[in-house]
């Protein structure tokens, strides 16, 4: 798996590449909580353009940081999210906590 | 009904093994007129009874986790087993939102149930865990 951290206008926005389930969660979990860490973030936007595959373990992690960026009033959306993952995150009941954009500009646009 | 083909693969129980697990899944699952989207969700289905075997049938501990595969006319039979903790109560691992685990969604079952037509469920605590989904073709498609 391979995740990319930017932050742009007080968004980190963490782009992702591979298959979230139990395998990558731990280094999903601890990359984007570093990252929070490290920065000034208070809203996080996830660009899963190259994620074709997420189970519970990859939505548990989500979930974890939706919950720790809502604490502080800060929101969690998601671009170029694949049919198949939204499929996933519709079940789950998150796309009533995270807004999907269709690209990275749009979500940034609605903060 | 008769078997057409059949697959088992023993693996240690390493977070490694689940992609493995659920790609030769969704391979066997493939000589079935399937569409995508019914093998995306068998390998979520598969994805998260291995995850379950690895994380909560062995925690830490090293095992082996059992995938047979058998393969009908018009549906494919997944078989997941191990040997390690159990589940002590089956009924509330089911029930959505529960899980051991803050971080997790206690979804697992719930996609297995979801994505699945038939799920069966035998445990026992101290002596593991088997989960035997099937997923069947729809005879009405479109192509």
């Amino acid at each position: 798996m391979k995740i990319i951290t930017v932050l742009k206008q007080g968004v980190l926005i963490v782009r992702v590449e591979g298959e979230l389930d139990m395998h990558s969660a731990n280094e999903f979990r601890q990359t984007i909580d570093n990252a929070l860490d490290n920065n000034e973030a208070k809203h996080i936007l996830l660009n899963l353009e190259g994620v074709d595959f997420i189970d519970s373990s990859g939505l548990g992690v989500i979930l974890g940081r939706y919950k720790r960026v809502s604490l502080l009033q800060g929101q969690m959306l998601a671009a170029h999210i694949q049919p198949q993952v939204a499929k996933i995150f519709d079940l789950a009941g998150l796309l009533k906590i995270i807004k999907v954009y269709n690209n990275e500009s749009e979500a940034l646009a609605c903060i | 009904m008769a078997i057409k083909n059949t697959f088992r693969m023993t693996f240690g129980s390493l977070s490694e093994n689940v992609g493995i697990a659920r790609v030769t899944a969704a391979v066997f699952a493939a000589q079935l007129d399937f569409t995508i989207n019914e093998i995306e969700e068998i390998k979520v289905a598969v994805s998260e009874a291995v995850s379950n075997s690895v994380i909560h049938g062995y925690g830490n501990e090293s095992g082996q986790v059992e995938l047979v595969m058998n393969l009908y006319e018009d549906n494919v039979e997944y078989i997941i087993k191990d040997c390690g903790r159990g589940i002590a109560d089956i009924n509330q691992a089911r029930q959505p939102s529960f899980s051991s685990d803050p971080e997790r969604m206690g979804l697992g079952f719930v996609f297995m149930e979801s994505f699945m037509d038939e799920l069966a469920i035998e445990t026992q605590v101290g002596q593991g865990t088997t989960v035997r989904m099937i997923k069947k073709v729809q005879l009405n498609k479109t192509h």
